[in-house]
């Protein structure tokens, strides 16, 4: 994931793969205000070490994000305030994971948990998703299974809403039991919710945390697709022994998340502005989303399909099971064009036909266009598939039509039987007898 | 991954030159890699570089048009390497063992109807069969096809990479490597135990397989010793990496050839060949 994301930050290269907000879409004034507050106003605090769980102010905010997504009476006091989402993933594992220990996630799941989960030597175990999210009948066969083994998970990674790269949202009755499976068995969830307040259609869903209570729930957030990917804020807030257990690990793997990136977070909530500016960026990911369906339709043809999602920053393409994306990758790469390939998201080799499509971090043309030239490959894969199957014959290729010189008069031309131009595209080779 | 293998290769070949009393200027190869040259003005260029650039001749090629000596083999050496169809003919017609294959284009599947023989190339081959992308590395868009069914989908994928692939029958056995250092081979390598007669044989193969080339330098040589006991040439890399834990180190060390003292007369030969006009 890493490298394809080097590759994809080529200027030339319209890239699907990221999963990047649009930050051109926040005020660029706003930052400068924010900046210019934090250091006439509490400077020091702001270049300072700073409290392992996180600066007061941030919580107070983070609980107000929270209760923004129904999840209300959220003591700031049991928030872990960490380096973005991805730092919650890695503290989780790193408390809980030894090596071999299983940990459940979706079919697919998010790339970046991948290698996470993959350091710590995890056996990851995943379960197929539908239109309604996890399917919780296969799960509860794999952890009958596994328990036949001897075996618990140590927890259930999901990402029940706008799920990434899926583009999927679990429904109410499969919450409702995921959580009652975990009650059932004692089971710790790991929520990941970085777009839950990016729905741009449908009515909002409430949390498992919040269905929950927050007993089995280890909540997931970020302040990366509401505010800014940049300043690097998330957040955990999870039952207590397990709280206390994340802060030391956070206390070995970085002592404190950045206070200046904190206070940005502090001083830009008390402006009261984040309403507002997430209604900017769900009005702007909307269209982008919608142009991205269209684009879809029009040019991926019918032996593809493709997930709607109601939100989030994420769809994903599946295409016939002759087609590899990762083969398929480098093809669109010479179109300039990048998506991230299903196997980025499964541990066991699986989604070898599918591809996550980013639609929030590029211009409405850019989105049609890059959606044009992957379209091209796959229909190109699509036809030779055909001959070598014999389902479309093979075409011989059409003569090459020999190229009057433009500058010729037409008395001339006539008597002539006109050569191709030697320095025309390969003239030479097409006109040799 | 090529990048990362060149960086370590080249750190390694920078301090050897040091240590040797060289003046050594490492170059990042990039879009100014013909300025760079030209600024440098070096005596030798001492390639260690891996990917597509290094592998299939365009480095070298540069730097024969500018008049810089090199380490590598030639240009056309490259080329003939690279090309596993290519190289893969030379090698039949030598009469070099060699596992049997076929090669296509996409264009003959596209417009001259060749899926109709591929019945024929599965039996001749039989299965499971190696299809790749005639050129290219890291073994990318490389499939093995046990069944008729699962051919044209890794055929799709082969294409991806490149215009024309290969259909090789898979052989199984034990893995023989033996790198080549000026013409003369350093002890094989392999996983199994060898009789001094599949030495032997190993290490006459490498030798014929470099001089039908016409390697220069230093080259690897991969081979398989078949279950049935025949040593059959798989592939020829003339710019192998120099990194630790390379094969090519591994063998130069085996063979008492200390890391420096194969730099020094790797840059040597280098100073005393004669470019390519």
């Amino acid at each position: 994931m890493r490298d394809l994301m080097a590759l994809t930050s080529q200027p030339d290269i319209i890239s699907l793969a990221g999963g990047l907000p649009d930050m051109s879409a926040f005020p660029a004034e706003v930052m400068g205000k924010v900046t210019a507050q934090i250091a006439a106003e509490s400077s020091v605090k702001a270049l300072q070490y700073g409290p392992t769980e996180g600066l007061e102010d941030v919580r107070d905010a983070i609980a107000e994000v929270m209760a923004a997504e129904g999840m209300t009476g959220i003591d700031p006091q049991d928030v872990l305030v960490t380096s973005g989402g991805q730092q919650v993933i890695d503290l989780v594992c790193r408390t809980l994971i030894d090596p071999g220990d299983v940990i459940i996630a979706e079919a697919p799941t998010y790339p970046g948990a991948v290698p996470c989960f993959g350091s710590f030597q995890a056996d990851v175990v995943q379960i197929e998703m539908d239109a309604d999210g996890m399917r919780i009948d296969e799960l509860e066969e794999t952890l009958d299974r596994l328990a036949a083994e001897g075996r618990t998970p140590k927890f259930i990674y999901t990402i029940p809403t706008f799920h990434n790269p899926g583009g999927v949202t679990m429904s109410l009755p499969r919450r409702k039991r995921l959580v009652e499976v975990a009650r059932e068995r004692e089971l710790l969830i790991l929520e990941d919710n970085p777009y839950g307040l990016l729905r741009y259609e449908g009515e909002p869903l409430p949390t498992l945390y919040s269905l929950d209570g927050g007993e089995f729930v280890i909540y997931l957030g970020t302040f990366s697709k509401i505010l800014s990917a940049g300043i690097r804020v998330g957040w955990a807030v999870a039952p207590r022994p397990v709280f206390q257990k994340l802060n030391i690990g956070k206390q070995a793997a970085d002592l404190c998340s950045s206070s200046l990136s904190q206070m940005f977070v502090a001083t830009y909530f008390r402006s009261g502005l984040w309403a507002e500016q997430l209604d900017v960026f769900k009005e702007l990911y909307r269209r982008r989303r919608d142009v991205m369906l269209d684009s879809l339709a029009d040019f991926f043809g019918p032996e593809a399909a493709w997930t709607a999602p109601q939100g989030g920053l994420f769809l994903w393409a599946t295409l016939p099971d002759y087609i590899d994306t990762t083969d398929l990758l480098v093809r669109a790469l010479e179109e300039n064009v990048a998506f991230v390939p299903g196997r980025a998201a499964y541990l066991d080799g699986r989604g070898g036909s599918s591809m996550r499509l980013n639609f929030s971090g590029v211009a409405e043309d850019d989105i049609r266009e890059g959606v044009r030239r992957i379209g091209k490959v796959v229909h190109e894969q699509v036809a030779l598939y055909g001959t070598l199957t014999g389902a479309a014959p093979a075409v011989p290729a059409a003569p090459p039509v020999p190229a009057i010189d433009a500058g010729a008069t037409p008395g001339a031309a006539a008597n002539v039987v006109p050569l191709p131009r030697r320095d025309s595209d390969d003239g030479r080779a097409r006109g040799s007898r | 991954m090529e990048r990362q293998i060149s960086l370590r290769c080249g750190a390694r070949v920078e301090a050897a030159l040091e240590r040797l009393g060289h003046e050594a200027v490492t170059i990042d190869v990039r879009g100014d890699l013909v300025r760079q040259l030209r600024t440098v003005d070096p005596e030798v260029a001492f390639i260690a570089l891996h990917g597509r650039e290094a592998e299939d001749g365009t480095v070298q090629e540069l730097l024969e048009v500018l008049g810089i000596a090199h380490t590598a083999s030639s240009a056309a050496v490259c080329a003939r390497c690279w090309d596993k169809v290519l190289a893969k003919h030379l090698m039949r017609d030598a009469g070099l063992p060699t596992p049997d294959f076929h090669s296509f284009s996409e264009a003959a599947f596209r417009e001259l109807g060749a899926a109709e023989a591929l019945p024929v190339i599965e039996e001749r081959l039989s299965f499971p069969i190696i299809v790749k992308p005639a050129r290219g590395g890291l073994a990318l868009g490389m499939k093995f096809v046990s069944s008729a069914t699962q051919m044209p989908g890794a055929l799709v994928a082969a294409f991806t990479y490149d215009r024309r692939v290969l259909l090789e029958r898979h052989v199984t056995g034990d893995d023989v490597v033996v790198s080549v250092v000026d013409g003369e081979p350093l002890p094989p390598f392999c996983h199994a135990t060898l009789s001094p007669a599949d030495v032997t044989r190993a290490q006459q193969l490498a030798v014929e397989a470099w001089t039908l080339f016409g390697c220069r330098g230093y080259a690897r040589i991969d081979l398989m010793r078949t279950v049935e006991g025949e040593l059959t040439v798989l592939e020829v890399t003339c710019v192998p990496s120099l990194a630790e834990d390379s094969r090519m180190s591994e063998a130069a060390e085996a063979g008492d050839l200390a890391f420096d003292v194969l730099v020094d007369r790797l840059v040597e030969r280098a100073a005393r060949s004669t470019i390519p006009a």
